[in-house]
């Protein structure tokens, strides 16, 4: 009966650490074959267009509603204490280290990690994977580390676009349906952005980019078969993606401004 | 020489391999029949390594190709060596077909410039039956028949010592099924690669086999030479080349 409890109750703590560590070795074997030729270019260049250039609209829509959002909610609660001034420089802090790398990373999260998770799943259902091995390719470096370096590299990007395309969609509320004066509300923005509230958004943006592609790919990589392991996997690698970038930004920004 | 050793492979409490032995002579065209879920395509798979045996020993001219700790360059020259088709086709599909058929060509210590890796890809897609203009098409566009060919391409491409086909005909209607056997026949002979070939199709077996093997029960029930097949006794192996119900195989598996 103890046992049987015990049995229960261990089981998936013990699942939860195998989960973990075969996790760890798979970003430990991506980050050592990243370091090591040969190195394929052409695949580095489809991904980083794949992840980065072709995320943009979608990064920006979230971005420039959310600035507006914000906007409006800053302003409502500002107003309680007299402090509707606070609107640009909060909206800027806010997006520049919260809202740009977090929104952005989720968004991208639920476009890429599912996309790769389902090529690299479907490759393997069809035995595309095993083809490469046959080719003297190994998927890992051929799939794998072309996507998570592109990842890594777009995704600082995107969150410096997405924190401007934010900026101004505060902005536009601002002068449209709050009335601040343009050149206020942009000098205050100016004034009180520091370089580390950009900055640090940015080194969020390439964790949350590295924990998107791993996780599609590792989901990808390890995918039952058929039509169902393939969606498995998928929903696995979204879901997992989302969770990490959620724990990571609160560990990122425990590291970076409670110091 | 490829020789198989009383190799065992099992997925959980399924003990696919119970201890195959098997020798396949060079460049000779060994065709392994044996009915679906009999662990054929584990055998091949463990051959190329991309399925580890439990237990047992393989051997590539007296080399142990199961051995730990190769290192990534062994393997690949190992890998060098083969050439296989898969089922499926398993073409990629970003890829166009050229790129597809030249995917070796193109990549290692010894890979062509880009032209010269196109024209060899467009000279092996003639030699399967496809036109040049296929070349630039991509895997979706083509049917199941020609990507069975453009497979076909892809694994002689390199001039293997070694080809593996898996299931060559599954899903080709019987004129298409023909047109391949015989591709992969005059191809084995005029390359004088050694050939192994997974199959349920007979009419695949008489036309590619020197030699026959069946897997059953997760050992080779018979093997012998194509021509001694009908005579055989063993009732496992009538059974199946006559594709009877009754018999020592279970219908139902």
């Amino acid at each position: 009966m103890i046992a049987g409890t015990l049995g229960a109750f261990g089981r998936p703590v013990l699942q939860a650490f195998a989960a973990v560590g075969r996790l760890g070795l798979f970003a430990g074997s991506v980050i050592g074959h990243a370091l090591r030729p040969p190195f394929y270019l052409r695949e580095f260049g489809q991904s980083l267009l794949q992840i980065g250039w072709f995320s943009l609209p979608v990064v920006g829509l979230t971005a420039i509603f959310t600035g507006g959002a914000l906007a409006l909610q800053i302003y409502a609660g500002g107003s309680r204490f007299n402090a509707e001034a606070v609107v640009p420089s909060i909206v800027a802090i806010g997006m520049a280290r919260e809202l740009g790398p977090v929104l952005g990373g989720l968004m991208v999260a639920a476009r890429v990690a599912s996309s790769i998770a389902a090529e690299i799943g479907t490759m393997k259902v069809t035995e595309q994977l095993d083809a490469l091995v046959t080719l003297s390719t190994n998927p890992l470096k051929y799939l794998v580390v072309p996507r998570v370096v592109a990842a890594t590299l777009a995704m600082p990007v995107l969150v410096g676009v997405g924190d401007a395309i934010g900026i101004m969609g505060g902005w536009l509320v601002g002068i449209t349906r709050l009335d601040f004066n343009s050149a206020a509300y942009l000098k205050n923005t100016v004034d009180f952005l520091e370089t580390w509230d950009v900055g640090s958004g940015m080194v969020k943006g390439a964790a949350f980019g590295f924990i998107v592609a791993l996780m599609g790919c590792y989901h990808g990589m390890n995918s039952a078969r058929g039509a169902q392991g393939v969606g498995a996997a998928t929903k696995s690698a979204v879901v997992s993606a989302s969770v990490l970038i959620l724990a990571a930004n609160y560990l990122l920004t425990e590291v970076f401004f409670t110091t | 020489m490829i020789t198989l050793t009383d190799v065992q492979k099992a997925f959980g409490a399924n003990r696919v391999l119970q201890g195959v032995n098997l020798n396949i002579a060079s460049g000779t065209s060994m065709v392994i029949i044996g009915g679906s879920g009999t662990g054929k395509s584990v055998l091949l798979k463990s051959i190329l390594g991309l399925v580890r045996p439990d237990s047992g020993t393989i051997t590539l001219d007296d080399q142990d190709v199961t051995a730990k700790g190769r290192s990534g360059a062994d393997r690949d020259a190992f890998l060098a060596r083969f050439g296989m088709l898969f089922q499926g086709g398993a073409l990629f599909d970003s890829l166009r077909v050229w790129e597809n058929v030249a995917f070796r060509l193109m990549r290692g210590p010894k890979a062509l410039p880009k032209p010269q890796a196109r024209d060899a890809a467009i000279e092996k897609l003639r030699r399967v039956g496809l036109r040049p203009d296929t070349a630039d098409l991509f895997p979706a566009e083509l049917s199941g028949g020609m990507q069975k060919r453009v497979g076909l391409a892809r694994a002689i491409a390199a001039s293997p010592e070694i080809i593996f086909f898996d299931e060559p005909t599954t899903g080709l209607d019987p004129i298409m099924a023909g047109v391949i056997n015989e591709l992969i026949r005059e191809i084995v002979v005029e390359m004088g690669a050694t050939a192994m070939t997974i199959t349920h199709d007979m009419s695949s077996v008489r036309a590619i086999a020197d030699n026959v093997a069946m897997l059953h029960g997760g050992v080779i029930r018979w093997t012998g030479p194509v021509s001694e097949m009908d005579a055989t006794p063993d009732p496992y192996v009538q059974q199946f080349i006559h594709g009877r119900a009754d018999g020592p195989i279970e219908s139902v598996r």
